[in-house]
C-alpha cells in the first residue's frame, strides 16, 4: 500500500513558478532520493510536503488519507482542518539541514519533547522510546545531559535523527541532512541513514550526496527547474541515463 | 532614634516605590509581548498602531507624559462620569501611576521583545511545527523561552530605568520614597541628609535586583553561555 502519495504539485513566489507539478508515491519501505542542482525546487517540494511552505495546487495524503485543502487569500493551498494537519505533521518526522535541535533543551529534552506534547506518551514512556533511538544513532547515555551547541555537527543531526524516530513516523522527510556538515562527519550521519533504509523505514531524502542516492535509495528522481526531468531505479538513472541535463549534472558531481 | 524618627515613613515610601515599579513591570511587560506581536504581524493596522505607538512615547520625555497621561485619565473618567450623570470618581494615584508608568515603558518593552523575537532563529520555530506542536505550545514551549534569553538584557536595563523613573509618580502626589524623603528633609531642615537616604534607598533597590536579574539570565541561557566558554 502507498504511504505517502504527492499529486501534481505546484508552488510559485510570485509569478516565479518554481514547482511545475511534482508526483510522488512512496510504498512502504521505499528510501526515494531527490537529487538536483540548488534551485531545482527539491528543498521547497519537501517542505511542501508537510506544509511549512503552502503549494498553489496538488493534493497529498499520507496512510490513504487525504489531507483537506482550501484556498487562502494568496491563492495557496493550506489545510482546512489544523488537527488533522497537526496529525499529519506528527506522522511526517522531518531531519532539517541545519538539524534545528532546540537549543534550550538537552538531548534528552529533545527527543521526548514532541512524543510527550504532541504524541501525548507519558514521560517514562518516552525517556524509554529516547534511550532506545538515542542508542540506535550510537549516542551513548552521557551525551543525553548535553546541550545541542555542546556537540559536533555530526552528533547533532543523529540527536535530530532519534527525535525524529521517536515519533515513530510512518515516513521520514530529510532535507539535505549532511550538506551543513564537515566533510569527516558525513560518514557517520550516512551510515545511520542506510540502517535505517535497511529496517525498511519510508523515507524521502532530498540528498546531495549521489553514493547514498545510488546504493542506499531504491528509487532517484532528478528534479530540474521545478520539473522532474529524469526518475527511475537508481541503477538505471546512474547506469543508463538518459537526460543530457542529468549527464551535464552528474559529471558534475561525481568525481 | 532611627532616621530621626522619619524612619517608618520612609520606609513606607521605598515600600510604595518598590510596588509601584513591579506592577509597573507587570504592565509594561505585557504591553511589551502584545506590542511585539503586533509589529511583528502581517496586519498593516495592527503594525501602525504600534510603530505609532512606539515612535510617540518614546519620542517624549517620560515627565511630560506623565503629566499628559495622568491629567488626562482624569479628565477622560470626569467626561465619562457627567455622560452618564454620575458622581466624580476620582483616580487612585497608585493605579494611574501604574498605568501611566506601564504605559510609557510598554513602548520600550516592545522594542526588547520585537528584536528578541527576531533573535531566535526561524529553525527553531520550524521544527516544533514540523513535529505536529499547536501554534500554542510552539510559542510556550520553544520561542518564549528562547525570547526570554535575548530579551533579558535589555529587560534588565529597562527595569533599572523605570525604577529610577518612578520618582517623578511623587510629582502626581503618590507618597513614594522621594516624596517621603523630602517631607522628611523640610520637617527636619535636613533636606541633603534625606535627599542622600533616598538616593541610597534606590541603589540598594537597583543592586539587589541586579543580582536577581543576573540569575534569571544565567537561567534562560542553559544550553548556551556553557558552549561559549
Amino acid at each position: 500500500m502507498e504511504k505517502l502519495v504527492v499529486k501534481d504539485l505546484h508552488k510559485s513566489y510570485g509569478s516565479h513558478e518554481v514547482l511545475k507539478g511534482i508526483s510522488l508515491k512512496a510504498k512502504a519501505g521505499d528510501v526515494i532520493s531527490i537529487i538536483g542542482s540548488s534551485g531545482s525546487g527539491k528543498s521547497t517540494f519537501l517542505r511542501c510536503i508537510n506544509f511549512l511552505e503552502k503549494p498553489n495546487a496538488g493534493s497529498i495524503s499520507l496512510g490513504g488519507e487525504e489531507i483537506t485543502l482550501q484556498k487562502n487569500k494568496q491563492g495557496e493551498l493550506v489545510p482546512a482542518d489544523h488537527k488533522q494537519l497537526q496529525a499529519m505533521r506528527a506522522k511526517l518526522a522531518m531531519v532539517f539541514q541545519h538539524f534545528n535541535l532546540w537549543s534550550h533543551m538537552t538531548v534528552l529534552e529533545n527527543v521526548i519533547e514532541a512524543p510527550i506534547h504532541v504524541l501525548g506518551l507519558s514521560r517514562d514512556e518516552a525517556i524509554a522510546r529516547a534511550e532506545k533511538y538515542l542508542r540506535k544513532v550510537g549516542l551513548d547515555a552521557q551525551a543525553q545531559a548535553k546541550y545541542p551547541a555542546h556537540m559536533s555537527g555530526g552528533q547533532q543531526q543523529r540527536v535530530a535523527i532519534a527525535r525524529a524516530l521517536a515519533m515513530e513516523p510512518e515516513v521520514m522527510l530529510f532535507d539535505e541532512p549532511t550538506s551543513a556538515l564537515d566533510p569527516e562527519l558525513v560518514g557517520e550521519v550516512l551510515k545511520v541513514m542506510q540502517t535505517l533504509a535497511e529496517e525498511g523505514r519510508t523515507m524521502v531524502v532530498v540528498t546531495h550526496e549521489m553514493g547514498f542516492a545510488r546504493n542506499v535509495s531504491n528509487h532517484v528522481m532528478f528534479l530540474h527547474q521545478g520539473r522532474v526531468e529524469e526518475e527511475g531505479h537508481p541503477d538505471e538513472v546512474f547506469g543508463n541515463t538518459k537526460s543530457e541535463r542529468l549527464k551535464a549534472f552528474l559529471s558534475g558531481s561525481l568525481k | 532614634m532611627f532616621l530621626d524618627g522619619f524612619g517608618p515613613i520612609i520606609l513606607d515610601g521605598a515600600w510604595v516605590t518598590l510596588e509601584l515599579a513591579v506592577m509597573s513591570l507587570l504592565v509594561s511587560f505585557i504591553i511589551g509581548l502584545g506590542g511585539a506581536g503586533a509589529k511583528l504581524s502581517s496586519n498593516p493596522v495592527l503594525k501602525g498602531i504600534a510603530t505609532l505607538y512606539t515612535t510617540l512615547i518614546r519620542g517624549v520625555p517620560d515627565l511630560v507624559l506623565m503629566l499628559l497621561i495622568f491629567y488626562s485619565l482624569q479628565i477622560g473618567m470626569n467626561h465619562l462620569t457627567e455622560w452618564q450623570g454620575m458622581e466624580q470618581i476620582n483616580l487612585n494615584p497608585f493605579v494611574s501611576g501604574v498605568f501611566t508608568l506601564g504605559f510609557i515603558y510598554g513602548a520600550y518593552f516592545t522594542e526588547t521583545f520585537r528584536g528578541a523575537f527576531l533573535s531566535v532563529p526561524k529553525g527553531q520555530i520550524e521544527a516544533g511545527i514540523a513535529y505536529g506542536m499547536s501554534s500554542w505550545q510552539t510559542f510556550s514551549r520553544i520561542q518564549f523561552p528562547q525570547v526570554m534569553r535575548f530579551a533579558l538584557p535589555g529587560i534588565s536595563n529597562n527595569w533599572q530605568v523605570m525604577l529610577k523613573a518612578t520618582a517623578l509618580v511623587s510629582i502626581i502626589g503618590l507618597s513614594d520614597v522621594v516624596k517621603a524623603s523630602i517631607d522628611a528633609g523640610k520637617s527636619s531642615y535636613r533636606v541633603f541628609f534625606f535627599t542622600l537616604v533616598a538616593g541610597a534607598i534606590y541603589l540598594i533597590l537597583t543592586t539587589v535586583s541586579s543580582v536577581v536579574l543576573m540569575w534569571l539570565e544565567r537561567r534562560y541561557s542553559t544550553g548556551v553561555r556553557e558552549a561559549d566558554l
